[in-house]
């Protein structure tokens, strides 16, 4: 210590070093906001817009001499006649029930398989894990014909339920493979303690181990939410009938025909279809960014 | 409470790893044992097996006269207090410690009284609506002891409980789980690499090295009459001395010809023990204690050791002394008032009523 400050190295101002270190700070800080900015204009366009429009009644839009991004005259017929006529409701009803079904599904298969993957070592269970992972690389579009088939075989074809049976296929590899790195981080004693104070397996899983790796399940969950909610690819192609449809599929056969373009109830369509979506996020993002393992060891 | 025993038990990981050789253990009902040993000696592994969270390959392990080879951990009736405590990080302390009496179905107002009495016991009864992660270090670490107190269990298991505090933390910590066992006597097994914890804690200590035991004995024991150089280096701090030399028989008397022309006479109590080694290469062994400043030299068994020490370390109530004698290096402890410095010769005295003879080849204590 004392031989450092001894040796004649040249000697820098503090306050100089300190003031740039603020500049230095603050410049990155407004960097930040104005990229910030930038991103949060060039994703907020496109919702500004869609809401605009469905304000719009159909005369309006079809109006082109007017700024298309202000409303003269607001209406909110476009959203009464979703939710009172047509079959918005019923894809909006069938987008649930598929979803939660595959939510359900998704967390139960891909929770027991990634605790069974991340927890028990048997033979070859690393090699299975990554073989979790590699199915979910196969593109959606090469699994079609397959699909096609079983989905025909089983008598499934223009019915909603072949969407609960196939959004697992796409869900749970995904799931688990999240699922997986959360459940390791998650200390091994735990378990044990759970064991040796007297828990059953299925009472130490339901007891200690799911609520502690609750946010990694719901990082999962998330996902199978999402994707499940957004699918479009495998309803179009195995959904004809309106009665039958999801929502990301109803509000495109419904709502366009031949070259005829409802836009006002387009838009509302997809702006209420957002909605669930933007609730799931809004209340389990709490739990997710929190990690509740926090405490368990010596931390 | 219960006995514990293990008869020939092995365990060998997949890919070979032996990490216990056969060990034969018999653990009196409310004794203190201690497991101790160097990292990957198979310590835990040992404890885990008692647990039940390790298959055991081959033998026997009984708690309580009942053979538990196949009883899962929960029928065991056992406690374990992990290294990283363990805690459930989304239950309370009080939910933490009552989680087992609740999978055993006890009562309500029994299980309350058991916390309660469990939470004075270890002076955290304000801490018991808190979450684990609202506690300092030494605090889990109670809480986890807390959750094995509250299950009045045959056998607590601990597992390096102290490992992850701090030093100050570890002395105090020690002192209460040695307060709790004798205020509960259930019969407890602990395992710890460090040996200051195995002789304070301890009714016997087990001494494990590469998967087997050494010795099994009281702490004292241990330490003046240990079996093999193993035992002999590793209990005892700073480490007992060995040093290469020859036992001669020489006018008369059985001397001990040690590097730089040191000779020394074996006192007499000892000349029956090691009259048969006459003429043989041996280790000299002499703990640092017995290596001290010049003193009672008219008494039997002292005789002079001069050395230059290389370092001296000033301990307080003490200076360590180090230097090499053909390679090997010595310490020893002398007064703090003693002329000891660096590079100057140093009158020393051995006291050899407290010598060992081991044998270079086997490293038994002879
Ligand atoms: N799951 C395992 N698979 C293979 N080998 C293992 C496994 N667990 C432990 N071992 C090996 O068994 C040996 C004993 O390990 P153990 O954990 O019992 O050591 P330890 O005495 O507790 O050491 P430490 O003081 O470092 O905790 C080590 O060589 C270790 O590498
Ligand atoms: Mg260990």
């Amino acid at each position: 210590m004392s031989s450092t400050a001894a040796s004649p190295t040249p000697f820098v101002p503090a306050e100089i070093k300190h003031g740039s270190l603020k500049n230095e700070r603050r410049w990155a800080m407004i960097g930040a906001y104005i990229a910030l900015a930038v991103f949060v204009l060039f994703f907020m366009i496109p919702p500004f817009h869609m809401l605009m429009t469905s304000l719009k009644s159909s005369a309006e839009i079809a109006d082109l001499s007017g700024n298309p991004w202000i409303v003269r005259s607001p209406t909110l017929s476009n959203y009464w006649e979703l939710l009172t006529q047509g079959n918005y409701m019923i894809h909006f009803r069938n987008s649930v029930i598929v979803t939660v079904c595959t939510v359900l599904i998704s967390m139960i298969i891909s929770t027991m398989a990634a605790f069974a993957l991340a927890r028990m070592k048997f033979w070859g269970s690393a090699t299975l894990a990554t073989g979790v992972f590699l199915t979910y690389l196969v593109p959606e579009t090469l699994l079609f014909i397959p699909m096609f088939q079983i989905v025909g075989s089983l008598g499934l074809y223009n019915n909603l339920w072949a969407m609960v049976l196939i959004f697992p296929t796409l869900t749970v590899p995904f799931c688990t493979w999240i699922m997986i790195g959360y459940f390791a981080s998650i200390p091994k004693e735990l378990d044990e303690a759970a064991l040796i104070d007297g828990a059953s397996h299925i009472q130490m899983l339901l007891k200690i181990f799911i609520p502690v790796a609750l946010p990694g399940i719901l990082a999962a969950m998330i996902f199978a939410f999402t994707v499940s909610w957004a699918a479009f690819i495998y309803p179009i192609a195995f959904l004809v009938s309106s009665d039958q449809m999801v929502l990301t599929v109803g509000i495109v056969s419904d709502l366009i025909r031949a070259d005829t373009f409802q836009w006002g109830k387009i838009m509302a369509g997809a702006l209420m279809a957002a909605l669930p979506p933007l609730l799931v996020y809004a209340f389990l993002m709490d739990y997710y960014i929190a990690g509740l393992t926090a405490g368990a060891t010596k931390g | 409470m219960a006995q514990v025993t293990l008869r020939k038990v092995v365990k060998a990981y997949e890919g070979g790893v032996q990490a216990v050789k056969g060990i034969d253990l018999d653990i009196a009902d409310h004794e203190f044992v201690v497991l101790v040993g160097p990292s990957g000696c198979g310590k835990s592994t040992t404890l885990r097996m008692i647990a039940g969270l390790e298959e055991i390959s081959d033998g026997e392990i009984a708690i309580g006269g009942r053979v538990v080879n196949d009883v899962p951990p929960r029928d065991r009736d056992i406690a374990m207090v992990f290294q990283n405590y363990a805690l459930y990080p989304h239950m309370t302390v009080a939910e933490n410690m009552a989680f087992g009496l609740m999978l055993r179905k006890f009562p309500k107002d029994e299980i309350k009284r058991r916390v309660d009495n469990a939470a004075r016991i270890l002076d955290i009864t304000p801490l018991l609506a808190r979450k684990p992660k609202a506690l300092s270090g030494g605090q889990r670490q109670r809480v986890a002891m807390g959750r094995a107190i509250v299950r009045d269990p045959k056998v607590f298991l601990f597992d390096e409980p102290l490992s992850n505090l701090d030093a100050k933390l570890r002395v105090q910590m020690r002192t209460e789980i040695k307060k709790v066992q004798q205020a509960v006597h259930t019969t407890t097994i602990y395992v710890t690499h460090d040996q200051v914890e195995a002789m304070t804690l301890a009714d016997r200590v087990v001494v494990m090295n590469n998967g087997v035991i050494e010795q099994v004995g009281p702490p004292q024991e241990l330490y003046h009459n240990p079996k093999t150089r193993f035992v002999a280096g590793f209990i005892g701090s700073p480490a007992m001395n060995f040093i290469p030399g020859r036992l001669e028989n020489g006018s008369g008397a059985l001397r001990v010809h040690l590097p730089g022309d040191i000779v020394l006479n074996v006192p007499e109590s000892r000349t029956a023990r090691y009259a048969a080694l006459a003429g043989k290469e041996v280790i000299f062994g002499l703990r640092p204690e017995h290596l001290t400043e010049e003193k009672n030299l008219e008494r039997p068994g002292f005789a002079r050791f001069p050395a230059t020490p290389e370092v001296t370390e000033p301990m307080g109530m003490e200076t360590l002394v180090h230097f090499k004698m053909n390679g090997a290096e010595i310490c020893g402890r002398v007064d703090p008032n003693a002329p000891a410095h660096p590079g100057q010769p140093l009158a020393m005295a051995a006291d050899l009523n407290n010598m060992h003879i081991l044998d270079p080849q086997s490293g038994r204590v002879l």
